[in-house]
């Protein structure tokens, strides 16, 4: 690795030792060694396993549920439903006032989307746990379920969460997240050239290497020390102090150490039931996601359905662009409505754009609940943004590298978000880029800068 | 449920246990011998993060049977530094970057033990077949393939 220090000469301090060296991570002598511990590394004596009985149905309301034949199951100690949850309704998102809150930890009266916990079974083994949970009977009335967002925004279409009152999450400023900046029909009154098009994503499972869990152990009076592999400590910590309606310092939580999470594991699912299991049962508790839970129950990175409308110049100048973007939540917020927030921010890219107008919607639907994923809001946004640059330069017989210098912006720009671009340097790493890959770019953008434009 | 006696060694130390019949390898050396370097990704066998070496040949410790192991020699990443001296494979993959979160680490230590003790001199190929059935989600397989064949130079280097 090379510091190129003709870059920003004026503003880099020349006393950086770090950059091209190779640094050993702190942890790696424990990983090599397998002395890194993770929350399953841990034994205790009279440990309880957590098994989930979960919704076989898309959409459906549940008419009764009986535990009886799962509780005499041999090894079985405890059977939870919800209203031993002291309080059952709760949204991650509420410490930050995101709500409402829109989610159970085990179903009520309906279930929302295929593999939603209804009843958690404790059992001395996991066998038994598991055997015991196939005998929970749970008698369903199957609903009419929306699988895709242009469904669920049909007119008349089943109504997902009943929370919320309509299928998508409404903001305060009503029922999408906007950005107005300039005026975008004049901008495409202007253009030589306009070009929309819709680019769609599926689900993306995060995979780590480690499925989600955690153990909870009683301390013996009356607090509970959590050993998870969260990423998320302090909403776990909050949220499960809401949940549970137990103050934060009855609850003490270890964690830190993650075999991956790439964001799949910031919602707070495992750690409440479990904690709450060990309240109830006065026994350690084990809650750890299969593999198949690992896939086909913890959040995925959202699907999402993005069209771009772009008005361009001759010249190159993109002069308006129009935005509709659709993030599809599942079933619950959890982290959505924040991840499409931060979709209408981004949807200008790294360009200054003179005209934008931009909407994003976060749309509930009878599937696995999205969340978090690396970069999540912006990354399906990032695919859609530069495949839509390369049809734009193509439409106008531009060099794709060449239309990213005329648009890229600069310090000093007003981006359509009402944010000031400061410390952008992507005309520089555009430039090093081209000169890395022998791209030909004509000499005139090497003489450009991201410093503040003249006048 | 019945117990079954298992007696096998692990890492050179001899274990007695009871288990329950039908209980994997993989559950015993994490929850009652102790050892919770083998790790458990999937047990369907499937990721290779429980490898470990039986009889000196590579095993998925989630789908082998513990009771299955009567008399053998179980070796694991617990054991594979002597006497406070790191294997040249960890010291490889500490220089290499070779782990991120660690967790697939123990599994593909063992399974580059498994191809050093036969191959001590493998091509990239070898290093790559070798691996094939353990998964990684954070590294990247390219620095655990080059920490392989740093750790294979290593030792011809100390042999010669």
């Amino acid at each position: 690795m090379r510091l190129a220090k003709n870059y920003f000469a004026d503003e880099r301090r020349d006393d950086l030792n770090e950059i091209g060296q190779g640094r050993p991570r702190a942890d790696v002598p424990g990983h090599v060694t397998a002395k890194t511990t993770y929350f399953a590394d841990r034994n205790f004596p009279g440990m309880l396993h957590l098994k989930m009985v979960r919704s076989p149905h898309h959409h459906a309301r549940i008419r009764s549920i009986d535990t009886s034949e799962a509780e005499k199951h041999p090894g079985v100690v405890r059977v939870l439903t919800a209203k031993d949850v002291p309080h059952n309704t709760y949204t991650i998102l509420i410490l930050i006032q995101i709500g409402p809150e829109d989610e159970h930890v085990l179903a009520e009266d309906k279930v929302r989307w295929k593999g939603e916990a209804v009843v958690a079974v404790l059992a001395e083994t996991e066998r038994a746990a598991q055997e015991a949970a196939a005998k929970v009977k749970v008698d369903y009335e199957v609903l009419p379920a929306v699988l895709d967002m242009e469904a669920a925004l049909k007119p008349g279409a089943p109504l997902v969460n009943e929370h919320h009152g309509q299928n998508y999450y409404m903001y305060d400023s009503g029922a999408c997240r906007k950005v107005r900046f300039g005026d975008v029909e004049k901008g495409f009154a202007e253009a030589d050239h306009i070009l929309e098009q819709t680019y769609s994503s599926s689900p993306i499972e995060q995979a780590p290497m480690e499925t989600t869990g955690c153990i909870a152990v009683p301390d013996g009076n009356d607090r509970f020390t959590c050993y998870t592999n969260t990423q998320a400590m302090f909403f776990t910590l909050d949220n499960t102090s809401i949940i549970l309606q137990m103050p934060g310092s009855q609850l003490h939580l270890v964690g830190g150490t993650a075999g991956g999470g790439f964001g799949g594991k910031v919602d707070v699912i495992v750690e409440p039931i479990a904690i709450l299991a060990a309240k109830l049962t006065g026994r350690p508790v084990s809650f750890i996601y299969s593999r198949h839970e690992e896939m086909q129950i913890s959040s995925p990175r959202a699907a999402e359905t993005i069209t771009i409308k772009d008005g361009v110049m001759k010249d190159g100048r993109i002069v308006a662009r129009y935005v509709k973007g659709y993030t599809d939540a599942g079933a619950y917020s959890r982290h959505s409505p924040y991840g499409a927030q931060k979709g209408a921010a981004h949807y200008p890219g790294p360009y200054t754009i003179p005209n934008v107008w931009a909407d994003t919607y976060c749309v509930y639907t009878n599937r696995t609940p999205s969340s978090a994923m690396r970069g999540f809001g912006v990354t399906i946004a990032d695919f859609a943004l530069e495949v839509q640059m390369d049809k734009l330069a193509r439409l106008i017989g531009m060099d794709p590298l060449e239309f990213r210098f005329i648009n890229a912006y600069r310090d000093g720009d007003m981006k359509a978000h009402r944010q000031t671009t400061e410390g952008a340097a992507l005309i520089e790493c555009m430039q090093e880029a081209a000169r890395a890959a022998n791209w030909p770019v004509a000499e005139k953008y090497f003489a450009l800068s991201s410093h503040p434009r003249e006048g | 449920m019945a117990k079954v006696p298992v007696q096998f060694s692990l890492n050179g130390s001899e274990k007695a246990e009871f288990v329950d019949s039908g209980a994997t390898l993989l559950a015993v050396l994490r929850g009652k011998a102790g050892d919770t370097s083998p790790k458990g990704g999937c047990h369907q066998g499937t990721c290779g993060a429980c490898s470990v070496l039986i009889d000196g040949e590579l095993r998925l410790s989630c789908l082998t049977l513990a009771e299955t192991c009567e008399g053998a020699e179980i070796t694991t990443t617990a054991g594979l530094a002597e006497a406070g001296v790191l294997h040249p494979l960890q010291r490889a993959f500490m220089d290499g970057f070779a782990a991120q979160c660690g967790f697939c680490t123990p599994g593909m230590l063992m399974a580059a033990k498994a191809l050093l003790d036969r191959t001590p001199n493998p091509t990239r190929e070898d290093v790559v077949e070798a691996i094939s059935g353990n998964v990684c989600r954070c590294t990247g397989y390219e620095p655990i393939i080059q920490a392989i064949l740093a750790a294979a130079r290593a030792n011809s280097h100390n042999a010669a």
